[in-house]
């Protein structure tokens, strides 16, 4: 019996992905542990390995083809002794889709049938994707009934009602939190109003581009951001030099690390969370989730945008660890191999543009953290010292609080707690 | 385990103790009742059950004083106002011998007595003012219930102007008499002794009638007991009431501040009711109490640890089941039950047994209009359903509510015959959180009055067949 190949599922919330390059075509043999194709998720690249051993009957999913619903067949790997007409036996026993008002009666049941993959080479979107993920939701219908109204994925919540049910209160909650997944980008992009859609300038010409899981992402997230959480922002002033002396005395006693300004102020963060918890919180609607870890989300521009893999526990780690470990998540979110969990769950986030020079500016909050800290270049600048002028270097840094969880006297506490491991970089030690 | 030793002890044997005491037991805790008059509470003895066993005389009565209209022939008709107490008294003395059967079948231990808080964990029970037993427990959850308000310058002194509780016992049927008081405990007596004969006036003092219910169904069920000969007078003010040896005259300002004196038998004081708070020993604990009711969270956990509260002692509404329901999860919590569920006001029903009876669950229109839902209301009349007309009783409403976005029931509204029992099916529905779509995909059986609450659902869509 012929083997298929299914589109994985690489993280926990994953729906869809794309289909971003295949390693094997067709008659190829392939053994367990051979990778078969990359996949592109959200956020990052993934590679699917093969755990059967066979002969590559049939590509059904061409290379480049976006939104390939999880567990949506992909190839059929044929058997020792078998050949292409093996491949029948795959496809009888999988019904022919059914009309497309099923669809519509019930987006979120059950997929009873997977599109006949002789004919889904270029499969199209699904009204919704849990309909593919092959395990039933089980949901109230009013719950549904909400879901579908906000574009929200009833896959990606945890039910609450009696056996797992999703029930109208996690639907809310979901909301409130303003987390939950929409659902497939086919309900969101209809739910997006015309007149959001630029129009083009006149008949200029224009390069039209594909938007990627990551860019639309970002855009969801950051949108989101900005249109529910309530930002307010506090900047303060951190002098540097006693920061940057013991910088370079440091980086001078090992060639086993080294240490960046973005490192002493990821642990310097992390322990002004400790000191302020009620900042290392995420509203949830209905309740306010105060984390006991301070796990700090870092920020990195990567092409085609930009993702913040997490320093755990950033607060027990001592700066050449956190050092090291931020070089090599960095350097896998260039190279788009982080796994979800690296870059997800943060507790608060840091974003860094002092490297191009910038004075100071606001970050926008990434959803559910209640904050985010923007940290400008370090330059020398004329300060008063006891009526007289004098030099020092100055890092300007500014916090976006969600005001729903922190008020500007928790977020003044946190930036002074923050300002003081900076200024005074030996309290670190403490 | 030492005597008098529990894991749980129960103050008040109605229905939220009773319940939350058997219930408790069959979890396999070690459970105690301390209970002052009788097993099954107010709702039991002088509340719910008796008045319906009254309210069924004047039902009888009612359907013999119209036997020509359904081909039979009464004559002479009357009625032993005596009996008829004594059966209501019957049926809640039966009952009340159940509850006991009911506990001693689950071991649950029953003293006799009124108990009050005396320390972390120990309850001191006494008899006619003496101490009897010191009970400690682990939990204790208080279910003492609420009793009858007075209004200010107005209280019933048992002869002349009643409380619930003589208005149950009546030696004779007066031939006048005014209901202070138009919620559900007073439109029920008011309907019963209207129903036997008397000239009954109601004064309330909201602008309609069954404040709580929906407004269409109030001023469906105020026509109703008008064209019955009923007197209602709403947005009405009592001023005054002298009591003589054979009556009352009973000061009413009106609407529109215009006073008369209104001559009756007797007054009827139906203003509500207010937490039994006293005498329980909540003084020097943590419990709250606010406006005579007992403070609980959303698992009836009063301010003090293991220290609980249900039913009437904290607050509306005032229902028997409400109280029994919040026993449960009170004592499932207790006891780490997983999938425990908070109590949601709007998925509770409330009943009124007058004639016509009054049901209903969720949010009024009003209520509904006030929190932005966009609606869909659905209403059928009884006058197009064939049983209602075969019962000869064909007056009536059924209406619905749901959200127009999600297609949430919001709320039911009924008034008309056996509408109590109708209520019910929309509990169910709102409970498992279904919509119109599955309300609409379910078979009601024909010929029945539920065909009603179907045909209610299909008109808030356009979609009513038999109207």
């Amino acid at each position: 019996m012929p083997i298929k190949i299914t589109m994985p599922q690489l993280s926990p919330t994953m729906e869809a992905g794309t289909l971003a390059r295949w390693l094997v075509k067709e008659g190829d043999d392939v053994s367990s542990g051979d990778i078969l194709a990359e996949i592109e998720t959200d956020k990052a690249t993934m590679e699917v390995e093969s755990i059967d051993e066979g002969k590559v009957g049939k590509i059904l999913v061409a290379e480049g083809t976006d939104d390939v619903p999880v567990n949506e067949v992909i190839a059929i790997l044929l058997e020792d002794g078998e050949d292409a007409g093996d491949l029948g036996d795959v496809t009888a026993d999988t019904p022919a889709p059914k009309p497309e008002a099923k669809a519509e009666d019930a987006p979120e049941e059950e997929a009873e049938s997977e599109p006949e993959p002789a004919k889904s080479e270029a499969p199209a979107p699904k009204a919704s994707s849990d309909e593919g993920d092959g395990s039933r939701v089980k949901a109230s219908p009013l719950a549904r009934s909400m879901a579908k109204q906000a574009g929200l994925d009833l896959g990606a919540l945890d039910g609450s009602g009696p056996h797992g049910r999703i029930i109208k209160r996690d639907v809310e909650a979901a909301l409130e939190s303003g987390g939950g997944k929409k659902a497939a980008p086919a309900v969101a992009e209809e739910k997006t109003p015309a007149a959001s859609t630029p129009a083009p300038a006149g008949d200029r010409e224009f390069e039209e581009i594909k938007v990627s899981n990551m860019r639309r992402v970002i855009a969801e997230r950051l949108q989101e951001a900005k249109q529910t959480i309530p930002h307010f922002y506090l900047t303060v002033d951190c002098e540097i030099d006693k920061l940057l002396a013991m910088r370079k005395d440091l980086n001078g006693r090992s060639d086993a690390y080294k240490i960046s300004v973005n490192d002493f102020v990821t642990r310097a963060l992390a322990l002004a969370l400790r000191k302020v918890p009620d900042a290392n919180a995420e509203w949830a609607g209905k309740s306010i989730r105060k984390y006991r870890a301070a796990d700090v989300a870092v920020a990195v521009a990567i092409e085609g945008g930009l993702i913040t893999p997490v320093v755990r526990d950033a607060d027990q780690k001592g700066l050449a660890a956190i050092s090291n470990e931020m070089k090599e998540l960095a350097q896998r979110a260039r190279d788009g191999k982080l796994a979800p969990e690296e870059y997800q769950g943060g507790t608060f986030s840091i974003s860094n543009l002092g490297m191009y020079g910038i004075k100071q500016f606001d970050a926008v909050i990434n959803p559910p953290q209640a904050g985010i800290l923007a940290i400008g270049t370090g330059e020398q600048r004329p300060v008063v010292r006891d009526g007289a002028l004098d030099i020092a270097t100055v890092m300007s840094v500014t916090l976006s609080c969600d005001h729903r969880v922190v008020d500007g006297a928790i977020g003044a506490d946190l930036l002074t707690a923050f300002k003081g491991f900076i200024e005074d970089p030996l309290t670190m030690l403490l | 385990m030492a005597k008098n030793s529990f894991d749980l002890v129960v103050v008040g044997g109605g229905p939220g103790g009773y319940v939350a005491a058997i219930r408790a037991a069959q979890l396999g805790m070690n459970v105690a009742l301390v209970e002052r008059e009788h097993l099954g509470g107010i709702c039991l003895n002088w509340g719910c059950i008796p008045t319906k066993a009254l309210l069924r005389s004047a039902e009888v009565m009612h359907l013999m004083k119209n036997a020509a209209d359904f081909g039979l022939s009464a004559d002479n008709i009357s009625f032993d106002a005596a009996a008829i107490v004594k059966r209501s008294r019957g049926v809640a003395g039966k009952l009340s011998k159940g509850v006991g059967h009911l506990l001693k079948k689950n071991k649950v231990q029953v003293f006799d007595g009124e108990a009050r808080l005396a320390g972390k964990g120990k309850l001191q029970v006494a008899k006619d003012g003496k101490d009897t037993d010191e009970l400690s427990a682990k939990h204790i959850i208080l279910a003492t219930g609420a009793r009858a308000r007075d209004l200010p310058d107005l209280k019933a002194d048992g002869k002349i102007v009643w409380s619930y509780k003589e208005a149950m016992v009546p030696e004779a049927m007066p031939k006048s008499i005014l209901v202070i008081g138009s919620g559900a405990i007073g439109i029920e007596f008011a309907s019963f002794y209207r129903e036997m004969g008397a000239e009954v006036t109601v004064v309330e003092v909201v602008d309609r009638i069954l404040p709580a219910e929906d407004a269409e169904i109030a001023q469906f069920a105020h026509k109703a007991f008008e064209k019955q000969g009923m007197t209602l007078m709403t947005g009405a003010k009592v001023k005054g009431v002298k009591t003589s040896k054979s009556g009352a005259k009973v000061e009413v300002e009106d609407s529109k501040g215009k006073a008369s004196t209104i001559d009756v038998e007797r007054v009827i004081l139906a203003v509500g009711i207010t937490g039994n708070v006293e005498d329980i020993g909540l003084e020097g604990t943590k419990v709250k109490v606010d406006r005579g009711h007992v403070v609980v969270n959303e698992w009836l956990e009063t301010g003090e640890p293991g220290v609980y509260a249900i039913g009437d002692l904290v607050g509306p509404p005032w229902l028997a089941h409400k109280a029994s329901h919040e026993g449960v999860i009170c004592v499932e919590k207790i006891a780490g039950l997983d999938h425990v569920e908070p109590l949601i006001a709007t998925n509770i029903p409330g009943c009124t047994y007058c004639r016509p009876q009054i049901a209903s669950i969720g949010l009024t229109e009003e209520k509904a209009k006030a929190a932005g839902y966009e609606l869909k209301v659905g209403r059928f009349p009884f006058i197009g359903n064939g049983k209602a007309i075969a019962l000869g009783d064909d007056q009536g409403l059924v209406k619905t509510i749901f959200d127009a976005k999600t297609g949430e029931l919001l709320g039911a509204h009924m008034v008309g015959a056996e509408v109590t029992e109708l209520i019910q099916g929309y509990a169910v529905g709102k409970t498992l959180e279904t919509t119109e779509v599955e309300l609409m995909h379910t078979v009601f059986p024909h010929p029945t009055l539920s065909e009603m609450m179907h045909e209610a659902v299909l008109a808030a869509y356009g979609r009513a067949i038999h109207i």
